[in-house]
């Protein structure tokens, strides 16, 4: 089979125009697939910044709460209750919120403000600069440095600028794992800092970050909490909401759909159009090799060999053309919203191997029913 | 008495069915020896080219049987049929049927890589057939780069390549000038014709006659006679 193999081989790379147009073909449409999908999870990633960068396991809130930027303020015996609550290790409460920073240039900026409870600081970032004690200092802030640091003007420590009307002093400059969607610069200061900062309605905890004693707990702390009026998700959980919010409640996701079907559409019309010009160029050729006595489960087999041979090429290169862009794009933009995935890579493989798949399929049957005898005839 | 290569008893082929029906070949009754060159000859539409496809196991027949070397091949499956062409025949096509992206010793190794034979030996074995045929030094050219007598001659090769007892010609001249089309069949019959080797062709290019060691009429799909017999 090795060297029908490298026949197969040979015929199909040996005809540049076409193997070329095959390979154009399926990595324009691996591309696109992959590009979409890896701007819609990376979109889906970054706007569950907060959740993961908080990194805690239950998150607590109310019913309403669609994605972690959205939060309804719970009032305070929320917090008091869960934490009386079985298998609750602790509980503290997290403010998340925006306010307006005055630059020292007068411009205005909006910034996402986390306030970490007072006691524990959960959820605090690492820090690069400074030291967290100092978020305890008169009108202390930590800066994240992302992105999105440069909007505060690339603030150092002792930097300091207006928020809401008030002293804020930046004390220390952390880093977080995931920078946000929304293009804001990100502030931590203490949870009581920040409800004192910004104005609030009646009610202003944002969450109340929860562990539980056990896993086994979960289920029950859930239960308990649904039982107050409120939700409890697992980080897990809140980071598949909050996709799904982006999926079904903002087109985002039918986007998506739309694009990556048209990019199959696109891959499928050009490579399967072209492997089965290439195979009815060849079909005389091909009746000679039955007529010579070729079996027709190796005809069979050259010819998926040649469609996956193509496919698994276009997508090699696909791929890699979607990282050297992706990578282009994040040095000049580094909170670019792309992120190559297992699942964008397996939508692309799935997509690729559907075309190679359908591809060959009209080719076999074409090649299977010609008649060497036709080749007698002429 | 030679030995039968091939032995055909009252073949039938009719394309169609009812009105449309025509018949390609009626009780064709035919043997052909090793160790000659038989000719089968005959107007356009007389069912030349479908006898030769029934003999060489590509076409089967409605009725009747054909013998290679006492194997009745019709009676093989469909893998065994084709393993049998794979060992046992060679084809030289009218139109060369060779394939322009692979080089002229690729071309000529194909039997052999079909055969599932390492790809670097059946590279030096069609190159030393090529050798054979007049084409040393042109192993490496595409077939486009050759002329029609060129062509013809690797289509020879890759035939002969897997060394088969019998060979077939469909209308070996038929894409090549006189004096070129004289030069092959001589060099067929020099060569490539052997006591254990029947070769057949099929033609009505009567410039090359004078090779056959029989020749076989054929009209209507019968065959009416013989014009020239066994020396």
């Amino acid at each position: 089979m090795k060297g029908i193999l490298k026949l197969a081989y040979k015929l199909l790379v040996n005809d540049t125009a076409k193997f070329t147009s095959l390979l154009v073909g399926i990595t324009f449409a691996v591309y696109l697939m992959m590009f979409v999908t890896s701007m819609f999870f990376g979109v889906l990633n970054h706007a569950s910044a907060t959740v993961i960068n908080i990194g805690t396991t239950i998150w607590v809130m109310d019913p309403a709460v669609e994605t972690v930027s959205n939060s309804v303020g719970m009032p305070d015996y929320v917090l008091d209750a869960v934490r009386s609550m079985q298998g609750v290790k602790y509980a503290v409460p997290l403010y998340s919120g925006g306010a307006l920073v005055k630059l020292a240039d007068g411009n205005y900026q909006s910034v996402t403000v986390i306030g970490l409870d007072d006691t524990s600081l959960l959820g605090r970032p690492t820090l690069l600069e400074g030291k967290i004690e100092n978020i305890y200092a008169e009108s202390g802030f930590l800066a994240v440095r992302d992105a999105e640091f440069a909007k505060l003007e690339n603030p150092r420590i002792g930097s300091e600028f207006e928020l809401n009307d008030n002293r804020a002093v930046i004390v220390g400059i952390a880093q977080v794992s995931t920078s946000g969607l929304y293009g804001t610069p990100t502030l931590y200061t203490t949870y009581q800092r920040a409800i004192q900062y910004i104005p609030n309605p009646r009610y202003t905890i944002s969450y109340v970050l929860l562990e539980p004693k056990s896993a086994d707990d979960i289920p029950q702390i859930k239960q308990q909490v649904e039982r107050l009026g409120y939700r409890a998700r697992t980080k897990e959980e809140f980071m598949q909401k909050t996709a799904d919010f982006f999926i079904y409640k903002t087109g985002g996701g039918t986007n998506m759909l739309i694009m990556t079907a048209i990019s199959f559409i696109v891959g499928l019309s050009i490579s399967g159009q072209t492997f089965y010009t290439f195979i009815l160029e060849n079909l005389e050729r091909f009746g000679a090799l039955k007529a010579i006595g070729i079996r027709n489960r190796d005809l069979v087999g050259m010819i998926l060999f040649q469609a996956t041979f193509t496919a698994l090429t276009g997508y090699g290169l696909g791929v890699g053309l979607c990282v050297l862009l992706i990578w282009l794009a994040k040095l000049r933009l580094p909170s670019y919203a792309a992120m190559l995935t297992y699942a964008s890579l397996t939508i692309g493989f799935v997509m690729v191997a559907i075309i190679a798949a359908i591809s060959s399929y009209a080719g076999i049957r074409k090649v299977l029913q010609i008649d060497p005898f036709s080749i007698f005839r002429g | 008495m030679p030995q039968v290569a091939i032995k055909a008893k009252g073949l039938e082929k009719w394309f169609g069915e009812g009105e449309a029906k025509t018949s390609a070949l009626r009780d064709v009754e035919l043997e052909a020896y090793f160790g000659e060159m038989l000719y089968i000859v005959g107007p356009s539409g007389s069912g030349k080219t479908t006898l030769l496809s029934v003999l060489s196991g590509i076409l089967k027949p409605n009725s009747g049987s054909v013998l290679v070397e006492d194997i009745d091949i019709w009676k093989l499956d469909a893998d065994k049929l084709a393993d049998f062409r794979l060992n046992k025949i060679g084809f030289v096509f009218q139109d060369f049927h060779l394939f322009p992206r692979l080089t002229t010793a690729e071309n000529a190794a194909i039997p052999l890589i079909l055969k599932k034979k390492d790809w670097d030996e059946s590279i030096r074995e069609a190159i030393s057939y090529l050798e054979i045929v007049g084409l040393k030094g042109r192993a490496d050219l595409p077939p486009v780069k050759l002329s029609g007598g060129e062509q013809q001659r690797v289509a020879i090769a890759r035939a002969m390549v897997s060394k088969p007892d019998i060979l077939i010609m469909d209308e070996p001249t038929a894409s090549l000038d006189g004096d070129t089309g004289n030069s092959i069949l001589s060099f067929v019959h020099k060569n490539i014709l052997n006591a254990n080797r029947c070769i057949v062709v099929v033609t009505h290019d009567s410039r090359i006659y004078e090779f056959a060691s029989r020749i076989l009429n054929m009209v209507d799909g019968r065959l009416t006679g013989t014009e020239k017999s066994m020396a």
